[in-house]
């Protein structure tokens, strides 16, 4: 073998003289390479001080990042190019020993194991089991209370909205719906009066408001009475997921969460017709009262929203 | 005149290396760990680009923990609401949570606030990806077997932590999309059967929405879910300085060494060369992609909604799988489980997980393998482990791109069915396919090994009587060594037999 090949197989670097070749720069042109990354560092440097500037100086985030982001790369580059090139060429080779103890040690400790711990517990089985019974009830009753303290039981809340018998239907400034109010094709999200600014009003009450027509519009059998004058309500929230069912496409009828792409015709029940939603959207009864205002006859007749275990239906 | 009087006596009282002896002295004298640091400086690290993708994870998180403590400075973990007054002039006057006051605030008027926000938000997207891509790695060249198993658990772990981080930060904001994401997270909660709803009140203190759960995400973004990946990552460095690093099979390297670069000073340059380079990187995506920008989408109200929104991308596949599974809720004795979102996204990810985690105990199962491994394999010499993983993650590759329905029908003016039936096609077909087509892509492989590789050249020279003689080149340490089996070529490769006339030169028949 040649000199060439020679320093190429791989040697360990303990003890290595310090004319070995394997310490030599892998550059074939050291002095180029120096200067090439000299010129990195100048202008990382030169950049940082620009950072340090555009800092100083309140700059547009863009700027301080720009600079921030150029210095870091030209020190970044440099500083690789450094130890790629210019630092020992090796290659070098490290012997890989054995992982695993001798059998002699794993003897010890498995003796030290059982003879010691475990011929211990086995002499004493009353009191082992008396001290796992105790730190096993610790666990139990720290795990619920903790559980428990982390919030309160679902109980009925998720079969209840705010909506009760004569609610006024107001917008979200708090307005009450007058059945004047909307011309037909129109819609707005309305929500139980005095809930339109709460979280909850938001997150549970929000039923959208369509006026599909000038008279009295039956969305399904059973419902006759549920949609005077044309005006029908549905339950906001997406029986998928919870989204609000935000788009109400006119031409179609359709009602679209944008989130998921679920689609509930307007006209029949607002029955989920395309995506992922598994039933229809609840229909909230209304009535509208002597002085022409919007109310609903009652709550939802089911839960609003998506499924959960104690649903019954 | 005296020795110690002058500077080169002074420097040889001291020895041969002059302070550094003296400090050395000291320190070992009390913790014993001059012998320890040598070896560790000695330390061999093998060289390949593929090496490095779990280092950009590792400095990705650096960057995170300290754009991360930036932001805490001026974010107000608080669902309280107040009446914002600030830079933003659109928003000027609007009632929103303190949570989202202070993300606009710390945007605008904070010094490099914005521009920390982006790259943490950068970093995030790059954390999670690195950590995939590195999870690739180390999985198609068999990184994770034996004796390295259970560093491929901790792996797994760490992406699975790093992924229900990404969400709990991207949530903190309160912003229109992160809002709408928190209630489809608790509708995922409310879908598991028998506790669901118990889980649900749990995490949120009540029903959606509620006070507690900004200041609960919070706390697990910045302290709990950051100290499990701390202690995890370096327990993912212990073990790989314990084990040692594998390495890729080549001349001079063998299951019982290691054949590379020493830790000190050469890879230690290479690598805070690397996290610069990362840093660099993500100051610059910081600095020209704008990213999340909450001002835009508003503050968050349950009843409120935008068109076309897509989480960040390591939350698409789940996105996807929920967009394009059908709608089969499941009532019967008086319970319902919404099977339409427990499968999806409960389920599935799940399994996903599940089998990243099993995956090792797997293989050994099935191929009797329980030797140790410290070469790496390359992936076309597991055809199998290799079509199976690529299966695997061509069909989160299309769940991904299901996240987007509604933008491809809108993007090709097709029907939001025809794209919500495509998809649901592609999933199934596209692993089906995968694999089959990967698996014979290797055999090939396995056929033309050292393709693309450098041969060993031959100088070819000319003699004083003209007469041509070609000498081969010496062979470097990455050639194709010449000691390597021949291959069989595929079988439907006719290959025609050569004959030797005698003369030394062969012919073939065309």
């Amino acid at each position: 073998m040649s000199d060439t090949t020679e320093h190429r197989s791989p040697v360990s670097i303990t003890g290595l003289a310090a004319d070995d070749p394997h310490l030599a720069p892998a550059a074939r042109r050291p002095e180029l390479v120096e200067r090439v990354i000299a010129v990195t560092f100048v202008l990382g440097l030169l950049s940082m001080l620009g950072f340090g500037w555009a800092y100083w100086v309140n700059a547009k985030a863009w700027i301080i990042g720009a600079t921030m982001g150029a210095g870091l790369m030209f020190l970044g580059l440099g500083l690789t190019a450094w130890g790629k090139y210019l630092m020992a060429r090796g290659p070098f080779v490290e012997e890989r020993h054995a992982l695993a103890s001798s059998k002699s040690d794993r003897d010890a400790l498995a003796a030290a194991l059982v003879e010691r711990g475990a011929g211990t517990m086995q002499r004493r089985r009353l009191l082992g089991g008396l001290l796992g019974g105790g730190v096993g009830v610790f666990s139990i009753v720290a795990l619920f209370p903790l559980l428990r303290s982390l919030g309160p039981l679902p109980k009925s809340t998720l079969f209840h909205t705010d909506w009760t018998k004569g609610s006024y239907l107001v917008d979200s400034t708090g307005r009450r719906v007058h059945s004047t109010d909307l011309a037909v094709g129109s819609i707005v999200t309305v929500y139980p009066e005095g809930t339109e600014n709460t979280d909850r009003g938001q997150a549970v009450d929000q039923t959208v408001l369509i006026r599909i027509s000038n008279e009295s519009f039956t969305t399904q059998r059973g419902r006759e009475s549920w949609g005077p004058q044309g005006f029908i309500a549905y339950s906001k929230l997406c029986t998928h997921l919870g989204c609000p069912v935000g788009l109400y496409e006119q031409q179609l009828q359709m009602l679209v969460c944008p989130c998921h792409q679920s689609m509930f015709d307007v006209t029949d029940g607002a029955v989920p017709t395309f995506g992922p939603a598994p039933r229809p959207l609840p229909q909230l009864p209304l009535y509208i009262d002597s002085q022409g205002y919007l109310r609903s006859q009652s709550d939802y007749d089911q839960p609003v929203g998506p499924g959960f275990w104690e649903r019954t239906s | 005149m005296s020795d110690i009087a002058t500077a080169r006596g002074r420097q040889r009282s001291r020895g041969r290396y002059g302070r550094v002896s003296q400090v050395i002295d000291e320190v070992d004298e009390r913790l014993g760990v001059a012998r320890g640091t040598r070896t560790f400086l000695d330390k061999i690290f093998p060289d390949h680009w593929s090496f490095m993708l779990g280092e950009i994870a590792l400095y990705s998180f650096v960057i995170l923990l300290v754009t991360g403590v930036f932001l805490t400075l001026y974010f107000v973990p608080s669902s309280a609401i107040v009446t914002y007054h600030g830079a933003y002039k659109p928003l000027d006057g609007q009632k929103v949570t303190q949570a989202f006051a202070s993300t606009v605030n710390l945007s605008f008027a904070v010094r490099a606030g914005l521009l920390m926000r982006q790259m943490h938000h950068w970093a995030c997207d790059i954390f999670v990806g690195s950590i995939v891509v590195h999870m690739a790695r180390v999985f198609f060249t068999g990184a994770f077997r034996k004796p390295r198993e259970l560093n491929w658990t901790i792996g797994v772990t760490l992406l699975t932590l790093a992924i229900v981080n990404g969400f709990l930060g991207y949530s903190l904001p309160d912003d229109l999309v992160s809002g709408t994401g928190i209630r489809i997270a608790y509708s995922i909660l409310l879908s598991v059967p028998l506790v669901g709803t118990y889980l649900a009140f749990w995490v949120f203190g009540g029903n959606f929405p509620g006070t507690a759960v900004i200041p609960r995400f919070f706390i697990l973004h910045v302290l709990i879910v950051p100290a499990v990946i701390v202690t995890l990552v370096t327990v993912h460095m212990v073990l790989l300085i314990r084990q040692k690093h594998t390495q890729f099979p080549g001349e001079g390297r063998r299951e019982d060494n290691i054949v590379g670069a020493p830790m000190f000073p050469v890879f230690m340059a290479k690598t805070s060369g690397y996290l610069f380079i990362v840093g660099g990187v993500t100051a610059l995506l910081g600095a020209f992609a704008q990213i999340n920008p909450i001002w835009q989408f508003g503050p968050y109200d349950a009843s409120r909604i935008s068109y076309a929104v897509q989480p960040d991308w390591y939350m698409g596949f789940l996105d996807g799988a929920l967009r394009i599974f059908p709608s089969w809720e499941l009532t019967a004795f008086g319970h319902t489980i919404p099977l339409e979102v427990t499968i999806p996204a409960v389920i599935f990810p799940g399994l996903v997980f599940g089998l990243a985690y099993a995956w090792p105990a797997l293989e050994r199962f099935f191929t009797k393998d329980v030797a140790m491994h410290h070469l790496l394999d390359r992936p076309s010499d597991r055809p199998v482990r290799t079509a199976a993983g690529s299966a695997v993650f061509g069909a989160l590759a299309m769940l991904f791109i299901a996240s987007s329905t509604d933008v491809i029908a809108n993007f090709f003016h097709l029907s939001l069915n025809t794209v919500l039936w495509a998809m649901r096609i592609l999933v199934l077909v596209t692993p089906i396919i995968t694999y089959p087509i990967v698996y014979k892509i290797c055999k090939e492989l396995q056929g033309v090994r050292g393709a693309g590789k450098r041969k060993t050249v031959n100088v070819v020279s000319r003699t004083e009587q003209g007469e041509y003689v070609a000498t081969p080149a010496p062979a470097f340490s990455d050639d194709v060594a010449d000691e390597l089996e021949p291959t069989p070529v595929p079988t439907f490769i006719e290959v025609a037999e050569v004959s030797h006339d005698g003369t030394g030169v062969r012919t073939v028949d065309r």
